[in-house]
């Protein structure tokens, strides 16, 4: 079993930088346009790390330091998940506190490298970043706490039920199709959150030519070659990573064949993206409060369906 | 053995406070200064090893007991020291050295003119032995007058700048608010002393008492202790004295006399439980107490610019996490959940030691920041990790690690915390299990905040170019003057790693004090979170060995390739200079946009209306509301109505015989009548 587990770990570690081209390309077809190759990021990151850095006199360790603390967390994190509907060999009671919180960690790393520029445009990039991942922390476990709940309804005992893999190992699909329509909405807040922490159309376009208006894309304007490699390396397993929650909680315990139906749902979940990207414009700021309101609210009404029944 | 060296060491700390008087009693001298200075030292470093030794000897969950053969009036002097005693002094002892070396070493520059070392250090060796005594008195009397030695002692110790009349007003508000706490302790002693007949803590336990006095009892327990502890609205005296008292006081201030509090209301909850469940709205209380306090310590946080400032309003949060924990453990009891319970009580206890190691930590360095730069205002600061780099570091820890963060302590009582609450779904009734997960939802987002708090906390002092010419002529400083605080900062790194052992040590403390083995769901819970915790800190180990090796390999490829060195890119800006960095106000503008009313920020802004403006001012401040609002107009009532009562007080003493007069006439009227 755990060899499986680890051919999925090590897919998910190939294929993630694969999700941006599809992203990418979903909205080049729809805009009608031929769109970057399919593998732009892979030759992007190849070619970074052959490059030399260039760094201001200004940073100091945390600017070195924070892009290999991101690439680390974001494999840990993906490694606590039931990847492909396999228990995690890493899991343990409360497993998904420490997956969200080591994606803190990276975050915190990241917003102190921004700091560290002394720029004004990274600091307002930095500060963007720990007011929207502030908010969207309790809708995030809002969500979590549906589900542990679900499953200690379903006689499960606690420390089974306070795992990521088995919250997101099938069984939670396996309720829904039961009968328990109201949880086919946590998919669309973990997806909503997905939109959030990894910066994308609504919130922040990774696109935008004007920093002003940027999220993440502004905290690391300063970094450069192999540094940068990690960092976009590490935000493609991010988006593995939110992308596995919403397949987790779709995809049924179907054994071996549950891994192909994940990764086929992850891709979807990129096309999805895609298309929210294509037809939207970025929301203004102000309003991005809204945006994560929704989601909260959807949670919560969630929480309280699963609840009264 | 543990009583005779726990003795030793309250006895050291007498002895030394004693002589202590006699520099502080000299003509203010280069060499009286020095005397007291090495006195204190020497004698918090005697007791405070000595107590530590009378702690590790033996295991947390033994019992020693001792009684003078003297007694005092109304009550006998004994002393016990059993698990819960035994958790709370570890904090009281640790941080009490390491306060003193740091002190010891910034007191050294300090003009003898100015300030009395010697009364310094006697306060401080008085707060030390008031703390020590009150966290293992078992007669209230005794407990009392320890209690007023540690809620003096402080008083002294706030004021040391009292040139200032800023101090002055910080002391005298903390004098206030610890009175008028000991004005509901008083009140809950006399009840005590009344329904028990008797002054040891032990007596109440023989007793049935009814369900309204325990609840009275109980009532006058959460206020009396509250205040010390900070629990909102009674915290106002927190933001006020940190900032104006000396960093290593703040530190032990924060670290360990406020857990006494929390102490105080733990002990009074176990002994009104010990024969039987509390009632539920007890932990409901507790729980919404607790809430309340770190929401609103968080968001009044964020909103500050002066660093020990925000550190004060960190501690009022985290002392609601450790409420949080409380709660929930009550409701647990109440409610036959051993999960909850023995999970909501590790938590509170295990997030009070890792809170003094953070805190102590954070404190100690904003004292140093202090001392290199003269200001703690994060307008003014920044760019220091160049000038001192390892407190730089300690202080990034210490970050880390009250933003719950893994690998570092924090995240440990957070999750254990965290699944203590997540629990709730397992009670019966849908409210009980939605107010659970919500707070559960909350716990999390007061976490995220802090994440962000903490980014801006040492973003903007130790980051980035300096602001101002305070954080620009910084003298280099090496390890030798912070080495108290890398201690501190590898206990964060170390309790976090071994978090497994601090929770079974928790575990094992509270096992005799309260009854909740009985219960269900009590060893699965100590089992699997043991379990979780350990296989957390074996994560945290592969984690740093992974990060460090990217981090080598990516410096030996970039070794042979050169890095070369650029100016920060500003976007095509070349006149770019220190002053358009993001300051405290702008890092968290985007919150106080959605949160600006609850933390009560106020934003004014003048500008030049010319055609071409010369100059613009921009202000944002956040005042504490409850005490402009609610203290202040209260205490000018107070003081209006005492005035007005004047007219009895004149200083004419004929006629205040005949006050007398009227009074022996008045009483022997009433008794013929």
């Amino acid at each position: 079993m755990i060899g499986i587990y680890l051919l999925n770990l090590l897919l998910a570690l190939l294929l993630a930088p694969l999700l941006l081209g599809i992203i990418n390309r979903v909205k080049a077809w729809i805009a009608g346009r031929h769109g970057k190759p399919l593998l732009q990021t892979y030759y992007d990151l190849a070619k970074l790390c052959q490059k030399s850095e260039v760094i201001s006199p200004t940073c100091g360790l945390f600017f070195r330091l924070a892009p290999a603390l991101q690439l680390t967390v974001a494999v840990a994190a993906l490694a606590l998940l039931p990847l492909g509907g396999q228990a995690s060999p890493l899991r343990f009671t409360g497993d998904f506190l420490l997956a969200a919180y080591l994606l803190g960690l990276g975050r915190f790393a990241l917003i102190l490298a921004a700091l560290d520029t002394g720029s004004s445009f990274e600091g307002m990039g930095a500060s963007r970043e720990a007011t929207f991942s502030a908010l969207a922390e309790p809708i995030f476990f809002l969500a979590i706490s549906v589900l542990t709940s679900l499953h200690l309804d379903l006689g499960q005992t606690q420390d089974q039920a306070f795992s990521l893999s088995l919250l997101f190992g099938g069984q939670s699909a396996g309720a829904w199709l039961s009968g328990k329509y109201e949880l086919l909405l946590l998919p669309v807040v973990f997806f909503l959150l997905l939109l959030v922490e990894n910066c994308r159309i609504p919130v922040d376009d990774p696109t935008t030519h004007l920093e002003l208006t940027m999220i993440h894309e502004v905290m690391i304007l300063d970094h450069s070659g192999p540094n940068l490699a990690l960092i976009l390396y590490a935000q493609a397993l991010k988006l593995w990573f939110f992308a596995s929650l919403v397949a987790g909680l779709l995809v049924p315990d179907l054994g071996l064949a549950s891994s192909l139906l994940w990764i086929a749902v992850i891709f979807l979940v990129a096309c999805a993206i895609g298309l929210v990207e294509a037809s939207m414009a970025r929301l203004p700021l102000k309003r991005v409060t809204t945006f994560l309101g929704g989601a909260g609210a959807m949670a919560a009404l969630v929480l309280i369906f699963s609840q009264m029944r | 053995m543990t009583m005779s060296l726990f003795l030793t060491a309250l006895g050291l700390f007498a002895a030394f406070a004693l002589l202590v008087t006699i520099p502080a009693l000299l003509r203010p001298s280069k060499q009286s200064a020095h005397l007291a200075n090495l006195l204190g030292l020497v004698g918090t470093l005697s007791g405070s090893l000595t107590g530590l030794c009378a702690l590790f000897l033996t295991p947390v969950a033994s019992q020693a007991s001792f009684q003078a053969p003297f007694g005092l009036p109304f009550g006998s002097f004994t002393l016990v020291l059993d698990g819960l005693s035994r958790l709370f002094l570890f904090p009281v002892f640790g941080l009490g050295l390491f306060c003193a070396i740091q002190g010891f070493l910034s007191l050294r520059h300090e003009r003898p003119s100015q300030h009395n070392l010697g009364s310094h250090w006697l306060f401080y060796l008085l707060l030390l032995l008031g703390l020590g005594l009150v966290l293992s008195a078992r007669d209230i009397v005794l407990f009392l007058v320890a209690w007023e030695i540690m809620s003096l002692a402080p008083f002294f110790l706030i004021d040391f700048n009292d040139g200032d009349s800023r101090v002055r007003d910080a002391s005298w508000v903390y004098l206030v608010a610890a009175h008028l706490g000991a004005v509901a302790l008083l009140a809950f002693f006399v009840l005590f002393w009344q329904l028990t007949g008797a002054t040891a803590w032990q007596a109440v336990q023989k007793l049935t008492l009814s369900e309204s006095s325990r609840s009275l009892l109980f009532l006058l327990a959460l206020l009396g202790f509250g205040a010390k502890a900070g629990l909102a609205p009674m915290h106002i005296w927190l933001p006020e004295a940190h900032p104006a008292a000396p960093s290593h006081v703040s530190a032990l201030l924060s670290g360990a006399m406020i857990n006494a509090g929390l102490y105080g209301i733990i002990r009074t909850v176990s002994l009104l439980t010990c024969n039987g469940r509390p009632p539920e709205w007890w932990g409901w209380l507790i729980l919404a107490a607790g809430l309340c306090t770190a929401l609103m310590g968080i968001l009044k946080a964020l909103a500050q610019s002066n660093v020990k400032r925000l550190l004060a309003y960190s501690s009022v949060e985290n002392m609601g996490i450790m409420t949080m924990g409380l709660g929930c453990a009550l409701i647990g009891q109440s409610l036959g959940n051993g999960w909850m319970a023995i999970a909501g009580l590790c938590a509170c206890l295990m997030h009070m030691l890792n809170h003094a190691c953070f805190k102590g930590l954070l404190f100690l360095a904003a004292g140093e920041v202090l001392h290199a730069t003269g200001t703690v205002n994060m307008a003014q600061l920044g760019g220091l990790a160049k000038k001192m780099p390892f407190l730089a570091a300690c202080f990034a820890v210490g970050c880390a690690a009250i933003a719950c963060l893994p690998p570092f302590n924090g995240f440990a009582g957070e999750l254990v915390l965290a699944l203590a609450l997540l629990d709730g779904s397992s009670l019966a009734a849908t409210e009980h299990q939605l107010l659970l997960l919500l707070s559960f939802a909350a716990l999390c987002a007061i976490s995220g905040l802090a994440l962000a708090l903490y980014a801006k906390a040492y973003g903007l002092v130790f980051l980035g170019q300096p602001r101002s010419g305070f954080a620009e002529n910084v003298p280099q400083k090496s390890w030798q003057h912070f080495w108290p605080i890398s201690v501190l900062a590898l206990g964060c790194l170390l309790m976090g790693l071994l978090a497994a052992f601090v929770f079974s040590l928790t575990c094992e403390s509270v096992s005799s004090l309260w009854p909740l083995q009985t219960l269900t769901g009590y060893a699965k819970a100590k089992a699997s979170l043991l379990d979780s915790l350990t296989k957390a800190g074996a994560i945290f180990v592969f984690l740093l060995a992974a990060t460090l090796a990217v981090y080598g390999l990516r410096k030996r490829v970039l070794h042979k390739r050169g890095i070369r060195f650029m100016p920060t890119w500003a976007c095509g800006y070349q006149g770019g200079n220190a002053r358009i960095q993001y300051t405290d106000a702008s890092f968290s503008e985007p919150l106080a946009r959605i949160l600006g009313p609850l933390m009560g920020q106020n934003v004014s802004q003048s500008q030049d209306k010319a055609i071409f403006p010369q100059s613009g001012q921009l202000l944002v401040k956040a005042p504490d509301r409850l005490r402009r609002k609610v203290y202040g107009p209260l205490f000018s009532g107070i003081e209006t109505l005492c005035n007005a009562l004047k007219i009895f007080q004149h200083g004419k003493i004929h006629l205040y015989i005949l006050y007398i007069l009227v009074t022996v006439v008045g009483l022997l009227i009433w008794g013929l009548v």
